[in-house]
């Protein structure tokens, strides 16, 4: 990556929301406790690149895709378009460099306008095509970019399949020429193989049109078919980012390591009975101390309770492990 | 929505079909039946005071010989043109209010939320009556005062709807997608959302229509001697032994128009309950 | 081997009225052994559900009848056994679980109520033995601090433990089968590896046989001793994991294989074309020949039997015999 201006970056993003206090935390004087989201989230971002992020329940990977896009402001950090801070930008402005796709297909589409209506919006409130004729055949040339036939841009949403709608709704943010796509796990609520030719979508547009990617998903084998580089999250931070390859043959953070062993994979010739991870996820509440990871790490010592690890640079990738040289090696079980 | 979608999906439902079929008749009669009523609702003539139902006055005459058919359905027309505006008028603000107020939150959620709270607390008629009371009857305080009391109710459901509206994911698209906020909610959010609201003001309509005879009753409403109903029923209740059918008639009129308006409210609610 | 815990044979059933009914199960045969892992694998539709709901006959709800084949379970025909008799087996000789574990359980009683609940159904316990047992029964499943937990509401509970504890009533009284419809498929893929893995466990300690509903290849390659693969309310193809894996046999097989993203490769990957069949007209002949790359003119004719590839390992396809 060269040392010029980063396209997308995020330096030290957080976001807290306030939690609820009952009538007896009140009397007895506790102070609110605040649900962090995301802590301290630092990612860069080149043109044409695929940043895959990925995290389990409660990891803040969400929150993240919300913060970038604008959905959610950050109550630390920034996030900069170009070297310049994105929120300085007129909303519409924004909407023309990132846009967002979302997981559920059933309810990202306005049921009641038809598929040309709710292209023709967007082409018509962006001033992107002369005249109704113009936009017309743009809403087919979009329709044809996701491979769907334009003679179905006179229907309304529920005539279609889960696979069709995320093509939609992929049409809909082509729609204004983005730079960048916030893709918000937009598979997972698919079936298996339709999520394949989402996938390969995706895939296609992105080497056909240039466009950089943050793909937001649960599932890694996905998100490493389509990234180049993954970041790893788990209660809020992110504690690992690679290059996709690198990381799956020798992750760095005990936690990327045992969520790739915990992956079922299709070969009944190597199986244990043992888990790759015990116990469970903190109460987000009351984070550790120390490392978020501490509690479960099976290589935890005493200053990982005490001190949260900053990210560092190690074998390659940057990673948030105090113990990061020692957990090298090509993958084995933790 | 066209007009074969809506005739379509009212198949679904008995009420409806029913309640529907009740107010175009209603309407038709109200509004053209009079052409072919012989009688003037205003025309005094002693001579026939107090005559029962009979083949020339269907519904008899009053004590001022006033034919009783023409007096309801004058007053029906007057009536129903006043319910519809006292249903409209606070329809239209107490669901911007609730739409806008759900949809910016924070302060002005909270402030507004309060004031409905405090309205609320009054039982209805009495703020009816105490506005109109206290501003003088006439039709254009009866609008002011229903609109400032009814408005509580549209934007308490309509407030709920774009809680959860905002939500959804296209809402959050078309944020992302750059629209203004007016078109957000004026386009994506206000019609998807606008259907309890509806089905609320059909029940709204029995209690306007009952809110404003009994201003007629009172006093407060519409005065003599123009025809309405209410107040039909007020003058008729010195002569509830001798002429009751001064009072019956447009009491009965009144109750017509309340089943009409629950058949419809229902039939509303069947369809929304089995909409896919 | 010793005689199968269940027996299917043939079982079909069908869900809705007289105007459209449809054959979610069509004549499926498979058996399960004493203390196996039966793995029943397809995409969503393909009729494992159904399957499952049929042994038990639990359709919540839906309109169903059981229209032929037996359900032979320990040799005792489950199909014609009237309500009464099933609730006995149910929860005792034969459980139950489910996908969701966020609405399994009743939020407004405490789990360990919960768990004694069925203990009262089918044992005759003393009054306070049932809280003992409770608490070994969260220690087996390895809920941490059952004392401290025993008395608390769901909500209280991560997805996982819920259906830990979820496995919990449902092993209380040692069935002889644990049907588990998709009991990971909602959780995120390292409490997938643990219940997986306590699954696993549980059935080595008690002995307990396993039929385990799922689309994943992944987890039945992890954890099934044999798996059967089911398309349109058919089974396509029946074998050990290794079999199925290492040979499999029926195009379906093949291209679910093939559909997966496999480690490290780029390539695009294949989805089968097409979509599956509507169930109220499926195709004539093998339901799979119009999106199968080998199919030929036969294939729209018949029905194809189940025949065997090697011992244990049968496949119902007319080019079974074929190499892969």
């Amino acid at each position: 990556m060269s040392d010029l201006v980063p396209f997308l970056e995020l330096r030290g993003v957080s976001k807290s929301f306030p939690g609820k206090r009952s009538l007896v935390d009140l009397a007895m004087g506790r102070p609110a406790r605040s649900l962090q989201a995301v802590r301290d989230a630092s990612l860069r971002l080149a043109p044409a690149e695929t940043l895959g992020v990925v995290g389990e329940s409660g990891c803040g990977k969400s929150t993240l895709g919300g913060c970038i896009t604008g959905l959610i402001e950050p109550t630390a950090g920034e996030v900069l378009y170009k070297g310049a801070a994105f929120a300085s930008r007129r909303r519409r402005e924004r909407s023309r460099i990132i846009q967002m796709i979302f997981q559920d297909p059933y309810s990202s589409l306005n049921p009641r306008l038809t598929l040309a209506q709710t292209l023709d919006e967007v082409l018509r409130v962006h001033g992107l095509r002369a005249g109704a004729a113009e936009r017309r055949d743009r809403i087919d040339e979009l329709l044809l970019m996701v491979n769907l036939a334009p003679s179905f841009k006179d229907r309304l949403p529920h005539a279609f399949s889960g696979g069709q709608r995320q093509r939609i709704s992929i049409a809909r943010a082509l729609a204004v020429e983005p730079q960048i796509i916030v893709a918000d796990e937009p598979v997972s609520a698919l079936d298996a193989s339709v999520q394949a030719q989402i996938v390969n979508l995706f895939v296609e547009l992105r080497d056909r049109l240039g466009l950089s990617y943050i793909f937001v998903a649960h599932d890694l084998n996905v998100v490493r078919h389509v990234s180049h580089r993954i970041a790893v999250m788990y209660l809020g931070e992110i504690v690992e980012c690679a290059d996709a390859d690198l990381l799956f043959e020798d992750a760095r953070h005990p936690y990327t390591r045992a969520l790739i062993t915990a992956i079922p994979q299709p070969n009944p010739e190597q199986r244990t009975e043992l888990a790759s991870l015990e116990g469970e996820l903190p109460d987000p509440l009351s984070p550790p101390p120390g490392c978020s990871f501490s509690t479960r790490c099976p290589l935890a010592v005493e200053r990982c309770r005490m001190e949260n690890p900053m990210i560092r640079r190690v074998a390659g990738r940057d990673v948030r492990c105090h113990r990061a040289e020692e957990t090298g090696g090509v993958s084995q079980r933790v | 929505m066209n007009i074969r979608e809506t005739l379509a999906r009212m198949r679904g439902s008995p009420s409806l079909q029913a309640g529907a079929a009740c107010l175009a008749a209603l309407l038709l009669v109200v509004f053209i039946g009079p052409y072919f009523c012989p009688f003037d609702p205003d025309a005094i003539d002693f001579s026939v005071a107090m005559a029962p139902p009979d083949g020339t006055h269907w519904f008899g005459t009053d004590n001022l010989g006033r034919d009783v058919l023409a007096r309801v359905f004058a007053a029906g027309r007057i009536d129903l043109q006043i319910a519809a505006v006292c249903v409209a008028l606070p329809f239209a603000v107490g669901s911007t209010i609730g739409a806008v107020s759900a949809y910016v939150g924070g302060v002005v959620d909270a402030i507004v939320m309060r004031i409905v709270d405090v309205v609320w607390a009054f039982p209805f008629y009495v703020l009816v009556i105490a506005i109109v009371g206290s501003l003088g009857p006439s039709i254009g305080n009866m609008y002011l005062a229903f609109t400032l009391v009814v408005w509580i109710s549209f934007a308490r459901i309509v407030r709920g709807e774009v809680l959860v509206a905002r939500r959804l994911e296209y809402v959050q698209a078309a944020r992302v997608l750059g629209f203004g906020h007016g078109r957000i909610v004026l386009r994506h959010i206000l019609p998807n959302v606008i259907a309890p609201a509806m089905v609320f003001a059909m029940s709204d309509v029995i209690l306007t229509i009952l809110g404003v005879t009994s201003l007629g009753f009172l006093g407060l409403g519409i005065q003599p001697p123009q025809a309405e109903w209410g107040l039909m029923i007020s003058e008729g209740r010195n002569f509830i032994f001798d002429a009751p059918w001064i009072s019956l008639f447009p009491g009965l009129a009144i109750i017509y128009v309340g089943i009409t308006f629950t058949l419809i409210g229902d039939g509303l609610d069947d369809l929304m309950r089995a909409k896919p | 081997m010793s005689a199968p815990v269940l027996d299917i044979r043939h079982l079909r059933t069908s869900f809705g009225g007289a105007k459209a009914r449809v054959a979610a199960v069509d004549d499926v045969s498979f058996q399960i052994g004493r203390g196996e892992i039966f793995g029943l694998v397809g995409e969503s539709g393909c009729g494992k559900s159904a399957t499952c709901r049929s042994i038990i006959r639990l359709f919540a709800g839906a309109r169903a009848t059981i229209e032929s084949g037996q359900i032979l379970f320990e040799g005792r025909d489950l199909a014609p056994l009237r309500e009464a008799e099933l609730t006995d087996i149910r929860g005792a000789a034969i459980s139950m679980i489910f996908q969701d574990p966020m609405t399994a359980l009743n939020p407004t009683m405490k789990i360990g109520q919960q768990i004694a609940e069925v203990l009262k159904r089918h044992q005759a316990l003393s009054r306070s033995a049932p809280r003992a047992r409770v608490l070994e029964l969260l220690a087996e499943v390895g809920v941490p601090n059952p004392a401290g937990r025993i008395d608390s509401y769901p909500h209280e509970f991560s997805g996982g433990m819920r259906q830990r504890v979820l496995i919990a009533i449902a092993l209380a009284c040692r069935p002889k089968l644990l049907i588990a419809d998709e009991p990971t498929t909602a959780l995120d893929v390292t409490v997938q590896d643990q219940i997986l893995k306590l699954i696993l466990r549980l059935r080595r300690e008690i002995g307990t046989s396993v039929l385990l509903v799922t689309h994943d290849l992944g987890v039945v390659a992890q954890s099934c001793d044999r798996v059967a693969v089911m398309y349109a309310g058919r089974i396509v193809e029946t074998g050990t994991v290794r079999q199925l894996f290492a040979r499999p046999s029926h195009p379906y097989t093949r291209a679910l294989i093939a559909a997966l993203p496999s480690t490290g490769s780029r390539r695009p990957l294949t989805p089968i074309g097409g979509a599956p069949p509507s169930l109220t007209a499926p195709p004539t002949g093998c339901r799979f020949h119009p999106r199968c790359a080998v199919a030929f003119e036969a294939c729209a004719q018949v029905l194809p039997p189940a025949v065997a590839v090697e011992d244990g390992h049968s496949s119902a396809c007319l080019r079974a015999a074929d190499g892969p």
